[in-house]
């Protein structure tokens, strides 16, 4: 009889306190929807998202600086590169840069989410989700002022998932930090207060296509694991690199189950993020969500995605770079046409900077697909390029998206692009910030998208693929004159009748005033921010 | 070459396809999700007979997670696609076409 030994797994709690104490803020959130009285609800609730993300901010600091000053003192490993969790988790330089930037995003987004001035005292959310659009229940719920303050918990959840979903070091971890980052944005897009029917409609949409991209990855996974007899980064490189002959799997199938494998992994990832061909659900999810939860996805999703994608493909997936480079090259071309020109043709502000949204994931598949590792010291290379350029993407999204919903006809947003003729006019101040948002997602000198674009240009150039870099040139300077257009619109057509900018408690103004000056220093100043990303760009296997 | 598992990642294969092909022509989205959740079980049937051909246990505790992701999946998109159903009287993917170019 063989006896049965378990060894307790160490687990690295200090390490993984940032993503413990996001999770536990959301347990906390719901245990508050279950405990509390309606009306303490709100506040805890808003509490307990800053508590979490400031404490989970200062516990990643405290990593950081420990990890930093323990490198000083002669050791010679670095202790913030490992793996974590019994080899779930990869602790280096790009995930803590990732959980950085979605925490500091996750804190601005998740904020305007507590605004209660733009709909006359009631939040951005359904009364009742549960009741239906038009009938005597939901108007009930809205008199009686019920509300949903679960949408924090479900932020913080979303979050959470997206934090492991970049340092994850397999594939099943991976996958289960794909749906935890999805299934609460697939609830928060349902429950907008306006605009019910278009909301459930985005989230019916979001979810179904979701779950489908979630089976293509799932089963792309399992082809992988059939290859290579392993799970994690390593075992998938070493097999692919060692031209595994011998597993069981590879004498029955051949190298067919791997490319497959790896094909059917890139469609799940690849949706994600909204690359071309699997853009279908942007517009429509990005229009129908309400606007705070279109702005967090917009960015969250889209780090978590793309920055998830590079590290599959360059740690275990970098022995056949030869193969994916080519096809992921040709994605990209297609991303940024089709976001591009699409975009041209948009008439409703949410759509256009869905279409835009799906034109930058293009551009930043230019670096991704150039995979230029090795640069001079304090140089970005292919990882660091796309973490500037998602840093400077977020920050503009998140301000872009909360201006959206200061503009409004009535008491509902005004999505119409002609109703936002002659804003700057009549309000100086949210016209210049928005103007800021536009001349940073076109890429005009100044501001971080610029920088941003300079970056992965560059990274995609010096990788060997500049022809890439030259149809991104191309077309930004179409994607620039999409962005100038509003921007005159804005500034020099004539105002429109009945349009008006409300006004915004401080839950808005406080993300959308960090988010423009941060757009703005790190278009004027990029020195400090490329410096500290160049010391972060380093997978470790 | 090992027949059974020939056979076995074939059917799983075919699982995977007729899920595939029933999400894109079917248009009922309870039709639809059951098609997606087919896909699952076809990608867990990989994983278990994989584990099997390896001789390992970690595709067998993936099929377990799997198990626990898509359980999850059904309570978010069930609440969703009921939502909708209360709202339009229907469960067609094609009558909700408020967004649109």
């Amino acid at each position: 009889m063989i006896a049965l030994e378990t060894v307790a797994p160490v687990i690295e709690w200090q390490s993984l306190s940032p993503v413990l104490i996001v999770l536990g803020g959301a347990c906390l959130g719901v245990i508050w929807e279950g405990v509390l009285p309606r009306r303490l609800r709100n506040p805890f609730q808003i509490v307990t998202l800053l508590a979490a993300i400031i404490g989970a901010l200062t516990m990643l600091t405290l990593n950081f600086l420990h990890a930093s000053l323990a490198t000083d003192a002669a050791t010679s490993v670095d202790p913030k590169v490992g793996l974590l969790a019994v080899g779930t988790l990869c602790s280096d330089g790009p995930s803590m840069a990732a959980w950085f930037a979605l925490l500091v995003f996750g804190g601005l987004a998740l904020l305007i989410f507590g605004d209660r001035q733009l709909n006359q005292g009631a939040s951005a959310f359904a009364s009742a989700a549960a009741t239906t659009p038009g009938s005597d229940e939901e108007q009930l719920a809205d008199t009686i002022g019920r509300e949903h303050t679960e949408v924090y918990a479900l932020g913080l959840f979303s979050l959470a998932g997206m934090m492991v979903f970049v340092a994850a070091n397999d594939l099943i971890t991976m996958f289960i930090a794909l749906e935890v980052m999805s299934l609460p944005l697939y609830l928060l897009a349902a429950i907008a207060r306006r605009k019910r029917l278009l909301s459930q409609e985005a989230a019916l949409k979001y979810f179904l296509l979701g779950a489908f991209a979630s089976a293509f990855f799932l089963f792309g996974a399992a082809l992988i694991y059939g290859y290579s007899g392993s799970f994690q980064w390593a075992g998938i490189d070493s097999a692919i690199s060692g031209g595994s002959t011998s597993g069981v799997a590879v004498v029955t199938f051949g190298d067919g189950i791997l490319i497959t494998g790896v094909a059917l992994l890139a469609v799940g990832l690849l949706f994600k993020m909204g690359a071309v061909p699997f853009q279908s659900w942007v517009p429509d999810v990005y229009t129908g969500s309400p606007t705070p939860v279109t702005g967090w996805m917009a960015v969250g999703v889209k780090i978590a995605a793309i920055l998830g994608m590079m590290r599959v493909f360059y740690v275990a997936l970098g022995g056949i770079r030869w193969t994916w480079q080519p096809v992921i090259a040709v994605v990209a071309v297609l991303t940024m046409v089709v976001g591009v020109i699409m975009a041209l043709a948009q008439t409703n502000i949410k759509r256009l900077l869905a279409y835009s949204a799906v034109s930058h994931a293009g551009f930043i598949l230019t670096a991704v697909v150039g995979t230029q590792f090795y640069v001079g010291a304090g140089q970005l290379n292919a990882i660091g390029s796309v973490m500037f350029y998602l840093i400077g993407y977020g920050f503009a999204t998140i301000a872009g998206f909360a201006i959206i919903m200061m503009v409004r006809r009535g008491s509902a947003e005004a999505w119409d692009l002609d109703d936002w003729a002659g804003i700057g006019v009549k309000n100086p101040v949210v016209g210049v910030l928005f103007a800021i948002v536009l001349l940073s997602f076109a890429g005009i000198p100044l501001t971080a998208g610029f920088i941003g674009k300079w970056a992965v240009f560059t990274s995609a150039w010096t990788g060997g693929y500049w022809w890439l870099a030259v149809v991104g040139i191309a077309f930004s300077l179409v994607a620039a004159y999409l962005y100038l257009k509003v921007l005159i619109k804005m500034f020099f057509a004539p105002p429109a009748e009945g349009v008006r900018v409300a006004k915004a408690s401080p839950f808005v103004w406080i993300p959308v005033i960090i988010s423009t000056i941060a757009t703005l220093i790190l278009g004027l100043l990029p020195g400090p921010v490329m410096q500290w990303l160049s010391t972060l760009e380093i997978f470790i296997r | 070459m090992n027949p059974t598992l020939l056979a076995v990642v074939t059917l799983a294969a075919v699982l995977f396809c007729i899920g595939l092909v029933g999400v894109l022509i079917r248009r009922n989205a309870l039709i639809i999700f059951m098609c997606v959740e087919l896909m699952l079980n076809a990608a867990n049937l990989l994983f278990v007979a994989f584990a099997w051909a390896h001789g390992g246990l970690d595709g067998q505790v993936a099929a377990f997670f799997v198990m626990v992701v898509a359980a999850a999946e059904v309570v978010v998109g069930l609440s969703i696609i009921v939502a909708v159903y209360r709202a339009r009287r229907t469960t067609s993917v094609d009558v909700p076409d408020a967004l649109r170019l």
